[in-house]
């Protein structure tokens, strides 16, 4: 109760009502906007949060990062166009809805379940607290590093087809990290008698460049879409009905957002696609799945939710961030000297419980917003992709230079915007390059110090949770090789799961190319009784 | 589908292998030159304490990596179609530039002057020119300088041409504007 009282206290501070405030309807609006996304805009604030107290610039960043995904849901449902990646699969059943006419149902579910999804996964981590605080001070530096080597693992599995392609960026990632002065001798690395390359490279700078400045590059070359707003009709509180008739889609969604989300390198993807493959299997009408079923968008939206807040376990627990987001939020630890980690829960677990209330309280907030001002959001649609790829350069400018007025960080930046842009057209992961970085130096740190202390080979597993990590990371990478070799071995060198993706993907695309024809012929009945009028 | 439509679409997935060899070849260079770029230290008590160890594996995994995927790809020379993607990967560099002009000339001319300049003279050229377009521009400009320098207080220098101005207004120029 204390510890309550504590982070209460801490949140009735006016600065931290403000950044709760800002990052919410922020985090909305950048949802709403088609080619932002929380990473670019998480990226391009980071910089202006480390002069902000630590519970300040978090509570900022996990507004933009948990109430994105609910404004990503506008375009996602409107106009078929995620408003960030996550709600890619919101399109599927979103869509349709709004084809017939049912827009602001879709929307309103999408809230709902939104809402659902973001308060269960708090409240599981604040009942977890306890739990992890005991759990917590029986991480030592190799427990670190086995739990570090299998983030980096689970990112590298997670991007199936492109296995050795992420793997090679991890590398990549690990290797920028170790540029400079190395931390132990001093001795140089990587840096060709550069004095430039002597301090290394800063994270910050790369995850500029990386995420925001190669999406500004990407929207300046592309052309823009006439967007046409959609009617609609309805109540948008009769999603919060409805969603009380599929509780258990709901619930099952959110659970899958949470262990999806406190799993490194998982994440949002994957606790989408599970949550509504098991939805789509214990419906009665599996059939509407993709055609518009609310099912299918409560457990897509749901799940997505619920992610955020878990994604901030292994990271307030361990320092290990799960993904780029996080990886983003753990520099704002360092610069003010806070050590995320087992520390963290036992001798600041007020500032824990301050950041979940804030999440709860956000949660709120951000539902609110949203009843009383989707009609306007909906218009930050039609920004032309253009105009926004030169908002976006312009604020990667204040978000690189600001760190340390250094032109060569921004040179540093627009070479790994270009670089992003690359691997963008290509389709090739970005994010095992961010968490290599940050892994990396987590991983070369932990095990020096471990390894300094033990006798054998064998004494490094000895304990526990040490020897659990090591099992985790032997069965992963065994059931990994075992079915890249029953793949190469299928006369159809497709996994199942690829199968399934495509079958799938190929429904959905069909259904989309049904709708557009439909569209297109009504149009040209309209034009051609327009010229018969005439 | 047209062609030009029809290029695109392949190029998306064709523009792998040019950049697959450049990453293998870089790579290996870079290995290459670890015995130079790093440092064998002797007094070192265990493996993990050698500063060579991580750029090694590093390296390693990028050669591996790179060079399996090539080796896993269908087609493993470089054709037309490729180096049609590769003409796309420059485009952004006339973006690139503008960017650079930015940041050289901020210091010098100050964050509000430059970014009015830089919104309304990109929004221009990327064909937005009506007047509402680029007096939207110019209101951008303006909240960006109000809200990170201004409020934010966020660390980016007055111009050195506010020294130009007179007492009082070279002040609130240099910490606000």
């Amino acid at each position: 109760m204390e510890i309550i009282t504590a982070a209460i206290e801490v949140l009735s501070r006016w600065d931290v009502v403000l950044a709760l405030l800002v990052g919410s309807i922020g985090g909305v609006a950048i949802g709403a906007i088609p080619g932002v996304g929380p990473a670019v805009a998480i990226a391009i604030l980071l910089p202006a949060t480390f002069s902000m107290d630590p519970i300040v610039g978090l509570t900022l960043l996990l507004g933009i990062y948990g109430s994105s995904m609910y404004g990503g849901a506008i375009p996602a449902i409107l106009i078929n166009t995620p408003g960030t990646a996550v709600n890619a699969l919101t399109t599927y059943d979103g869509f349709p809805m709004t084809a017939r006419g049912e827009g602001r149902r879709a929307l309103s579910l999408a809230y709902s379940a939104s809402f659902v999804g973001g308060v269960f996964s708090v409240v599981c981590l604040i009942f977890l607290s306890p739990v992890l605080a005991k759990i917590a001070p029986m991480f030592g530096s190799r427990e670190i590093f086995l739990a570090a080597l299998l983030g980096i693992i689970l990112v590298v599995v997670a991007h199936r087809g492109q296995m050795l392609i992420a793997a090679a960026l991890a590398g990549f990632g690990i290797l920028l990290n170790t540029v400079g002065l190395e931390p132990a001798a001093y001795t140089r690395r990587y840096t060709f008698e550069q004095s430039w390359l002597a301090g290394g490279i800063d994270l910050i700078v790369v995850v500029l460049g990386l995420f925001a400045l190669s999406q500004a590059f990407v929207l300046m070359t592309m052309d823009d879409e006439k967007i046409r707003l959609p009617r609609s009709r309805g109540s948008l509180l009769q999603g919060f009905r409805e969603l009380g008739r599929h509780p258990r889609v709901a619930g099952v969604a959110a659970g899958f957002g949470v262990v999806m989300g406190m799993i490194p390198g998982v994440g949002e993807f994957t606790a989408q696609f599970m949550s509504y493959t098991s939805a789509r299997k214990l419906s009665k009408t599996p059939q509407s799945f993709g055609n518009g079923s609310s099912e299918g968008l409560i457990a897509s939206e749901a799940a997505n939710n619920a992610v955020p807040a878990a994604a901030m376990i292994p990271l307030l627990a361990l320092g290990i961030p799960g993904e780029a987001l996080t990886a983003m939020m753990l520099s704002v630890f360092y610069v003010h000297n806070v050590v995320p980690g087992p520390g963290l829960f036992q001798n600041d677990m007020d500032f824990v419980v301050a950041l979940y209330i804030a999440l709860l309280i956000l949660n709120v907030l951000v539902v609110l917003f949203l009843l009383a001002s989707t009609n306007w959001l909906v218009h930050l649609t039609r920004i032309p992709n253009r105009f926004l790829g030169m908002c976006i350069l312009l604020l990667s400018f204040v978000g690189v230079y600001s760190i340390r007025n250094s032109t060569v960080d921004c040179m540093i930046a627009a070479a790994f915007g270009l670089l992003g842009y690359v691997l963008k057209r290509l389709n090739m992961p970005i994010v095992p390059i961010i968490l290599g970085m940050v892994l990396g130096g987590i991983m070369e740190v932990k095990l020096r110090t471990s390894l300094a202390r033990i006798r054998a080979p064998l004494d490094f597993i000895d304990r526990p949770i040490a020897f659990v990590l090591f099992c985790l990371i032997v069965l992963i990478l065994a059931s990994t090789f075992w079915q890249v070799w029953r793949g190469w071995q299928s006369p159809d060198r497709r996994t199942p799961q690829k199968r399934a993706a495509q079958a799938f993907s190929k429904r959905i695309s069909g259904r989309n190319a049904r709708h557009f024809e439909a569209r297109r012929k009504q149009q040209r009945r309209r034009r051609s009784y327009d010229h018969m009028g005439s | 589908m047209s062609k030009p439509e029809l290029i695109e679409v392949k190029t998306r997935t064709s523009g792998q292998v040019v950049f697959v060899i450049g990453a293998f070849l870089v790579s290996v260079l870079l290995l290459s030159q670890i015995g130079s770029q790093t440092e064998w230290n002797d007094r070192a008590r265990t493996v993990a304490a050698q500063p060579r160890l991580w750029p090694a594996v590093a390296l390693v995994l990028m050669v591996l990596g790179f060079g399996l995927h090539w080796r896993s790809m269908r087609r493993r020379r470089p054709d037309a179609i490729d180096w049609l993607e590769v003409r796309r990967w420059v485009e952004p560099l006339e973006f690139l530039g503008w960017f650079l002009i930015y940041v050289l000339a901020v210091p010098r001319l100050g964050f509000l002057p430059v970014s009015l300049l830089v919104a309304c003279a990109l929004t221009w050229r990327l064909g937005y020119r009506t007047r509402g377009a680029l007096a939207l521009a110019a209101v951008f400009a303006v909240a960006i300088t109000v809200v990170f320098k201004g409020l934010l207080g966020v660390n980016i220098p007055g111009g050195q041409i506010y020294d130009f101005l007179p007492g009082s207004i070279r002040t609130f120029f240099l910490v606000y504007l």
